[in-house]
Formats: C-alpha cells, structure tokens, sequence
C-alpha cells in the first residue's frame, strides 16, 4: 500500500474552510432530534436511534478514525464462520 | 484536466450527459453491467443488454469523442436467481473477444447469501479460464462491510488470481484499507447518501496515498451526479493538492489498470490538455 500523504492545509485553514458547514450538518442533526420528538411515539427502543447515539458517542471521541468507527457501528457483523454456514468452498 | 470515469451506467443517462462530459474533460469511460431496476426474466434480456454496451453506448460516446469500454456479468441482485446466472454465465464469453470489452462485472454480492456467493464464485471461474480482469460491487450501507469481507475471503483463497488485474468498486472508511492491503485496486464511487463524497474521498487519498485508487461517479438511473468526478478534482484543488496527483489518479490509474485487458483500445486525445499551472 502506499504510503500517506500529509494534508496541504493546515488544521486552522480547515476549520476557516469547513466552519460554517459542520456547524450546519450539527443543525440538521438537531433539527431531526426535535422532529422525532415532536412526532407521535416513542422510539427510544429504536435500534436505529441507538446507533445514532452511539455514533455519536464516538464523533466525540478524541481519534482520527472517527468515519471509520461510525461506518462499522451502522454496519452488520462479519462472521468468518460463513463459508462453512452456507456449506460452500471457495476455489483454492 | 482530462480525465476517465471508470465506473458509469450510461444505458441510464441521456446523450446530452455524453456532451456534459466530453466538455468537463472526460475522455473515456468503463461501464460494468448492473441491475436494470428491476429482475430481467430471460436469457435473451440479457443478450440485448450486452449488445446495448457492446454496439449502442460506444457509438453514442464517440458522437462526442468519449471512448466507451464495458464489462459483462450477471450483476448480484438479479444472481439470486442460480438458474437464470448460469444460462447468463454460459453466453458471456460469445461477448468476450468484442471491442471495447475490458472483463467480468461487475460482479460482486448485494445482501450476502449463499446465492450470491455461489454465482460470484462461478463469475470468479469464467474470469479465471478466460484470462480476464474483474470488477467488483460491494454491498450497500450496513451490508458493505461483511460483504466486502466475504468477497475478500472468496478471492484471497484463489491462488489463481492475479489481484492487480482485480479492482473492488464502492470501498469506503471501513473496507478501504483491507482491500489495498491484499493487494487489489480500490475503487471509491461519489454518489450521494449511501457510498461517499468527493470530499470524503480525499480525505481518503490523504490517509492511504494514491497508489491503486480510483474514483468514479456511478452514474445510474438512480439520485446520482455523472459529473461527480470533476468534483472531487475541485476539491482536490481546493485543498491545494498537485495537478500531477490529482491526474494520477483521475487519468493515469484507470488507464493504468484498464490496460491490463485485451480490449483497452486507447489512444489519448490529440487535443491539447489545458492544465493549471503548478506553482
């Protein structure tokens, strides 16, 4: 694999670029908290709603592979047991 | 800068996307054989498909100078059905040896069953005894990532493969790194709401670097931007990344890959390429 580039802009000229549109996405977030709250139901047991909460949970954490841990929290499992479940042999 | 999509369903878009491109820089694009939307009830559907990316697409793209190339498969919605997969399988190499066909796909899974396994590793099979590169799909949203996995573990046990001819299409943060690590070309599609952003992608290209990646627009009958490409060279720019890094990777790597089949016929254009100067 190839090795890592290092980003041309510097971490202040990101947030100058990037500001204003992460603090809209965070508003759309919001927006959409409220509108569930104000529709009819309950859906605190929602697994959806779950993994929302725990992908944000980790947005807050302090790493640098927050998208990588938020795409595998809204991810199914991977078994590696599969081939033997489906009882089929890949080619060797 | 010109550039190749090497990705994009043009049976789904209309001429003037053919003129679109031509003017944003495109010189050429792939386009693997996928769903149509809905399940094609025969052999002979298919047959007409084939012969629409092998005859109807080219002419239509060199109206505008764009060199169209295709790949030929039973996509993985529609290899549920194992009968149908297998009369598909079995016609394929009548196309093989046509102009402008660069390999297998794109064949890959949908919701992971035993199935889609079973038709992948028949495709797998063709490919192999043919002599021919393969493009993958992977799976959508919270399938992509055991997907990815299960295609993985279907390829790395053939000892057959040469994985440089083998390009996995739809990586994103979770299945990027485990796909160059074996030693295949990634491929990451811009296409909104599921798969990824231009600037997610660069960001990609600034964690794994550049070699082995590609990046196309999907550009199907879906929400979907045939233009999606030029935006991630925007936002490359943007962000103050070289001209010679963003044409490696929208010119350079797919025609680097695509040369490996018998059936890449490309001569750049003999127009001049307008370039940003690097400073």
């Amino acid at each position: 694999m190839s090795s890592p580039m290092s980003s041309p802009m510097s971490a202040d000229q990101i947030v100058d670029r990037e500001y204003l549109e992460i603090r809209a996405k965070i508003l759309e977030v919001a927006a959409s908290f409220d509108r569930i709250g104000r529709g009819a139901g309950d859906v605190v047991q929602d697994p959806r709603m779950q993994r929302i909460h725990e992908a944000l949970d980790a947005l807050g954490q302090a790493s640098d592979d927050r998208a990588e841990q938020i795409q595998l929290i809204f991810s199914l499992p991977y078994d590696d047991d599969w081939p033997e479940k489906f009882d089929i042999r890949p080619p060797s | 800068m010109y550039y190749f999509d090497p990705h994009i369903h043009m049976v789904s878009r209309t001429t003037d996307d053919y003129e679109t491109l031509a003017k944003m820089g495109c010189v050429g694009m792939s386009e693997p054989a996928f769903w149509a939307g809905y399940d094609r009830g025969s052999a002979e559907g298919f047959r007409d498909y084939f012969n629409q990316l092998t005859e109807t697409e080219p002419k239509r793209a060199a109206q505008y100078g764009l060199k169209h190339f295709t790949w030929l498969c039973i996509n993985a919605k529609e290899a549920e059905n194992v009968q149908l997969s297998r009369e598909i399988i079995k016609m394929i190499p009548e196309f093989l040896g046509k102009p402008g066909v660069l390999g297998v796909g794109e064949i890959g899974l949908n919701k992971n069953t035993r199935n889609e396994s079973i038709v992948f590793m028949e495709h797998v099979e063709l490919a192999v005894n043919h002599d021919q590169p393969i493009l993958i799909h992977t799976p959508h949203l919270e399938d992509k990532y055991p997907g990815t996995r299960m295609i993985l573990d279907m390829l790395c046990d053939d000892a057959r493969l040469d994985r440089n001819r083998v390009l996995v299409d739809h990586v994103e943060e979770h299945t990027v790194r485990n796909v160059l690590d074996e030693g295949f070309w990634a491929g990451m599609t811009l296409y909104p709401v599921s798969k990824c952003t231009p600037q997610r992608a660069a960001d990609m290209i600034e964690i794994y670097g550049p070699e082995r990646l590609l990046v196309n627009s999907a550009g199907d009958w879906g929400p979907s931007r045939p233009t999606a490409v030029p935006d991630f060279i925007l936002e490359m720019r943007r962000r103050g990344h070289p001209e010679s890094m963003i044409r490696r990777i929208v010119y350079e790597n797919p025609i680097s890959f695509f040369r490996q089949s018998r059936g890449f016929d490309f001569e750049p254009p003999s127009v001049p390429e307008a370039r940003i100067t690097e400073h």
